[in-house]
């Protein structure tokens, strides 16, 4: 079957004062219909360009991209800003990070998912509102009737990020691009908020790019998980190959970095040094810096060549080390444990 | 909201009152003598005195403040003992100079400022505003650069040296515009409209050319920094149109900056634009402010001062008010 | 028995709420009512979600804030009511480290002289020399000496928290504020950040007041945890007590609440939180939690009534622990 969304090699440049910054370096991800899959990586590893790029939001910038964006067919990185509006908010909604500062502060939390409908739907302003109303009680919204009139910041933080799960999914897209939209809320608040996402998931059937960082979310809400550093998917598998079978070094040592809830280790295993810098890129793998495998892999090649991801039993690994088999189930390095 | 205009206003009025005694302790204590210059050329000290007393300046300073204050509430009576006469409501004195009625005098020359300050204000938030939203989209591109290239010159030019090229030019070599009249006052006027924006055009450009300068630029950093914000990426995201997403979005977020400067230099310029009614010989507030302050003219200087603080002050409230109604998170408490 | 290193006793910080004309028309309750104790060479955790007054209580206990009420005891000291210079001994002795690195260091200013600052400040004498004592104190922070001179511009994130904890450590104090150090942090460097701590901590035998909204930070860092919800403590005990048989309804629906890594996980009870955190200037009677209690549906009239009337008092704020949840899953 033909996957929904596939973008292959996808490089994202910005310019800026002190060169070109490298966000994504040949990024590879595909979507099937109805899935929910995870896109996890640190601050910088280009998991939130990843997913603007899809929603066609650095068009008409300076940022230059290169690379394959298909999404049921179609070349999104081809189409002009105007050729991308019916696919932004009718086929692809997208949360965000902080909803206070996504939503307009001078307009009602029912005129904007109004709005959001009335792009794509030729209705009445009468019936827009009313699907508002319908809309914020199918997030769980409490009144929903009177709340509709109510401005942004008159909402508790978890009720706005209900209200921009409402305005993504007014039109029924079919892919829901989720970019870190529990980060900014509580624990408590976070919980109300994955269980909403998943239950409109099996409600509607649409597939969901979850970003974030944390790994426990991913693990509670995910089929799939998609792991990134330097702007490049270093592993993609299924939920429970990731977490029994980690495969790259980065995910094992994220992994064995996450202080957890369960068991009794007092001490973390961190990742040495500190994430790449984006403006000047090693040429070979861009871990290696930070990885105790880049030294048992011969001629230096983790150093002088980038990895190619390879794919074996639907689990892919973009790591020298990994494709030479020098890495194996005993050389886990604290993780699980 | 009615409690908040009420405080609003009554703080608006102390601070006039503020304004009112320092302007008067100011001339009371300052070094003209309003009764030598009003007896003219050829006085005598007798004749000092007997102005003094028919002006009102015999008497201590705070009875002569507080008469002053008595003839905004009510009427008062004016002139030397035994040749008094009455000043109706709201009295601001009568001219040292002219002996004619302040009220009078302030009536006639508002119009003047008035017509100057309206065709300024909409020329320059018409082209400044625009300019600046124009900027603001083609940030970084060869528009962008011409209209911020263009702004730091206009910043830059006083309004004597636009107004002079202008009238020069204009009026002077080409001939285009005629010389400004002080006949035509109101765009309703006998003369028509079409007479009334060829009279005060030059003038306008003038003003405009300054202020569109300073607007291009708040507006555009304005803009700027709108469409970075997180809300715009969303409605990007709802596949809205470029229209809708900059008019509707971008400029009702980024206006409010522009509303409060606009909100003062209204109300700074019915005042009186002091240089531009120079140059282009309006008789406004302005022209008659400067003829009263350099002749010792105590009441119309008085006058004049009042009716200014007083525009800008209301100008603030209504900024204020304007606020309460585009954003939603201010509370008028 | 000596006295413990800090006692914190009935610590309130109120916010007064002004109306019109500069009338007090009420009072955050930020604060209200926390007690607790720290002994040598352990850690504190406070815990809790926003607006739990976490970090207001870090803020009153280094004095960047005056108490309302109550009383701090440092080794048995009251220093609740020190002013200006009469803190100059107090902070010597109890430091902070912020959250956010970034904004707490001066770009302008070296990082080796931002680590000497309080030393010059408090007009200390290093024997040595304050030269040495900064490079020892960076190296101690895993950081080379050599770097003194360059700017906080020119370090990442993990790298600014660690001169950040330098700083804090320059006058080796006892007690050591720090308040949500990692959760601007990546987790890979987190890890770094929090090992470093706890290293610091066994070499030095400083004390921690360690406050974080995330359990499993904590969890690691702790030797007590003390659960904050609006203003007062819930549950506070043993940090292995706390995290294996958490009693308070708060405590456990906060921890039900973590993303759990572990995907066989389905068997642990699920308790979700309804509604939304009530203003802390007009909190619930009685029990501060009751409006969204898991447990207190399921009470009967007495119970209830019990809850809306009597405040709980204690390490285990709660008149019913251990009592059935509501909307638990296969607890």
């Amino acid at each position: 079957m033909e996957p929904m969304l596939s973008v292959k090699n996808l490089t994202v440049k910005f310019p800026t004062d002190d060169g070109m910054v490298a966000a994504l370096n040949g990024m590879d991800l595909t979507l099937n219909r109805g899935e929910t899959v995870g896109l996890v990586g640190e601050s910088g590893s280009g998991k939130s360009v990843t997913s603007q790029a899809i929603m066609g939001l650095f068009k008409e910038s300076r940022a230059v991209i290169d690379g394959e964006i298909t999404f049921e067919g179609t070349d999104l990185l081809a189409l002009s800003e105007d050729a991308m509006r019916p696919y932004r908010g009718k086929k692809i909604g997208m949360i965000f990070q902080d909803p206070l500062s996504a939503m307009h502060p001078f307009y009602t939390v029912g005129a904007q998912i109004a709005e959001a409908y009335q792009v794509h739907n030729k209705v009445s302003k009468k019936a827009a509102r009313q699907v508002a109303i319908d809309m914020l009680g199918r997030v769980g919204i409490p009144d929903p009737k009177r709340r509709v009139d109510n401005y942004p910041h008159e909402f508790s933080g978890g009720m706005r990020q209900r209200a921009m799960i409402a305005m993504a999914l007014v039109c029924e897209p079919e892919l829901l691009i989720a970019d870190e939209p529990t980060t900014a809320l509580d624990v408590t608040v976070q919980a109300q908020i994955l269980d909403l996402i998943s239950d409109l998931q099996a409600e509607t059937n649409s597939a969901v790019i979850f970003v974030t960082h944390d790994l426990g979310v991913v693990a509670q809400l995910c089929k799939r998980v998609v792991v990134m550093y330097g702007g490049q998917c270093v592993e993609q598998a299924s939920v429970r190959q990731i977490f029994q079978r980690p495969s790259h070094p980065y995910t094992r040592g994220l992994m064995a970095s996450m202080p957890h809830l369960a068991g009794d280790t007092d001490r973390l295993t961190p990742i040495p040094g500190s994430p790449p810098a984006l403006l000047a890129l090693p040429k070979g793998c861009i871990f290696a810096d930070r990885c105790e495998f880049a030294k048992i892999v011969p001629d230096g090649r983790c150093l002088n060549m980038r990895p190619e991801l390879i794919v074996e039993d639907d689990h892919a690994v973009r790591c020298h080390g990994h494709e030479l088999k020098l890495i194996d189930e005993t050389s886990l390095i604290g993780a699980g444990s | 909201m009615v409690s908040f205009l009420f405080r609003r206003f009554g703080a608006m009025l102390l601070l006039l009152l503020v304004v009112s005694f320092i302007t008067f302790t100011l001339f009371h204590f300052g070094p003209a003598d309003p009764a030598s210059a009003a007896c003219g050329q050829e006085c005598t000290p007798d004749r000092v005195e007997q102005a003094r007393v028919a002006l009102g300046l015999d008497k201590p300073f705070f009875v002569q403040y507080f008469a002053f204050l008595s003839g905004l509430v009510g009427p008062r009576m004016l002139g030397a003992p035994g040749a008094e006469q009455m000043c109706a409501w709201p009295c601001l004195g009568k001219s040292f100079q002219t002996n004619e009625n302040v009220t009078d005098m302030i009536a006639n020359a508002l119009p003047y400022t008035l017509s100057l300050a309206i065709g300024a204000v909409l020329m320059w938030t018409i082209v400044g505003v625009g300019f600046g939203l124009l900027a603001a989209m083609r940030k970084g591109k060869l528009t962008d650069r011409f209209i911020v290239g263009a702004s730091s010159i206009g910043v830059s030019l006083p309004i004597p040296v636009t107004g002079l090229v202008l009238l020069l030019v204009f009026v002077g070599t080409l001939g285009w515009f005629p010389f400004t009249t002080n006949q035509i006052v109101s765009p309703f006027g006998e003369a028509g409209f079409g007479a009334w924006v060829t009279n005060y055009f030059l003038a306008w450009v003038a003003l405009a050319v300054l202020f569109s300068a300073q607007y291009v630029r708040i507006t555009r950093n304005n803009m700027i920094e709108t469409f970075s914000e997180d809300f715009m990426r969303t409605a990007r995201a709802k596949g809205l149109s470029r229209r809708k997403i900059v008019f509707k979005h971008g400029v009702r977020a980024g206006i409010t900056p522009i509303i409060t400067m606009l909100g003062l230099d209204l109300g700074a310029l019915l005042g009186g634009a002091v240089l531009t009614e120079q140059i282009f010989s309006v008789p406004g507030l302005g022209f008659t402010a400067v003829k009263a302050a350099t002749s010792g003219d105590l009441p119309v200087t008085m006058a004049i001062t009042m009716l200014a603080a007083f525009f800008i002050i209301f100008f603030n409230v209504l900024v204020d008010i304007a606020y309460a109604f585009i954003d939603p998170r201010v509370k008028v408490n | 028995m000596s006295a413990p290193l800090l006692e914190v006793t009935n610590l309130t910080k109120h916010f007064p709420i002004k109306g019109s004309m500069g009338r007090t028309v009420g009072a955050v309750k930020a604060v209200d009512g926390v007690s607790f104790t720290l002994e040598k060479g352990t850690t504190l955790g406070l815990v809790g979600e926003s607006g739990c007054g976490k970090s207001t209580t870090g803020k009153v206990l280094m004095r960047l804030l005056d108490p309302t009420s109550g009383s701090i005891k440092l080794d048995g000291e009251d220093i609740t009511g020190l002013k200006g210079k009469q803190l100059d001994g107090f902070r010597r002795r109890v430091q902070m480290v912020f959250q956010n690195p970034a904004s707490s260091l001066n770009p302008r200013q070296s990082i080796g002289a931002a680590i000497a600052s309080p030393l010059v400040e408090q007009r200390i004498k290093v024997p040595g020399g304050i030269k040495a004592k900064v490079a020892d104190l960076m190296d101690r922070v895993g950081l080379r000496p050599e770097h003194a001179n360059r700017f906080p511009h020119e370090f990442s994130g993990g790298q600014r928290q660690r001169i950040g904890i330098a700083r804090a450590l320059a006058l080796d104090p006892d007690v050591v504020i720090c308040d949500e150090p990692v959760s601007a942090l990546d987790v890979s460097v987190q890890a770094q950040v929090v090992n470093l701590l706890k290293d610091i901590q066994a070499d030095t035998g400083v004390s921690y007041i360690f406050i974080a909204h995330d359990l499993a930070v904590v969890k690691h860092m702790a030797d007590d945890v003390a659960v904050m919800y609006l203003g007062k403590i819930m549950e506070q005990a043993n940090k292995r007590e706390l995290f294996e048989n958490p009693r308070h309804p708060y405590t456990r629906a906060l921890l039900s609440a973590v993303p759990s890594v572990d995907l066989d996980a389905a068997l642990t009870e699920r308790i979700r939180l309804g509604g939304d955190l009530p203003s802390p200037s007009n909190p619930p009677s009685g029990c501060v939690f009751r409006t969204r209690c898991p447990a207190y549906e399921l009470l009967d009239e007495a119970g209830k009534q019990r809850c809306s009337t009597e405040v709980p008092a204690g390490a285990m704020a709660c008149h019913f622990p251990n009592a059935p949840l509501a909307a638990t899953v296969g607890a």
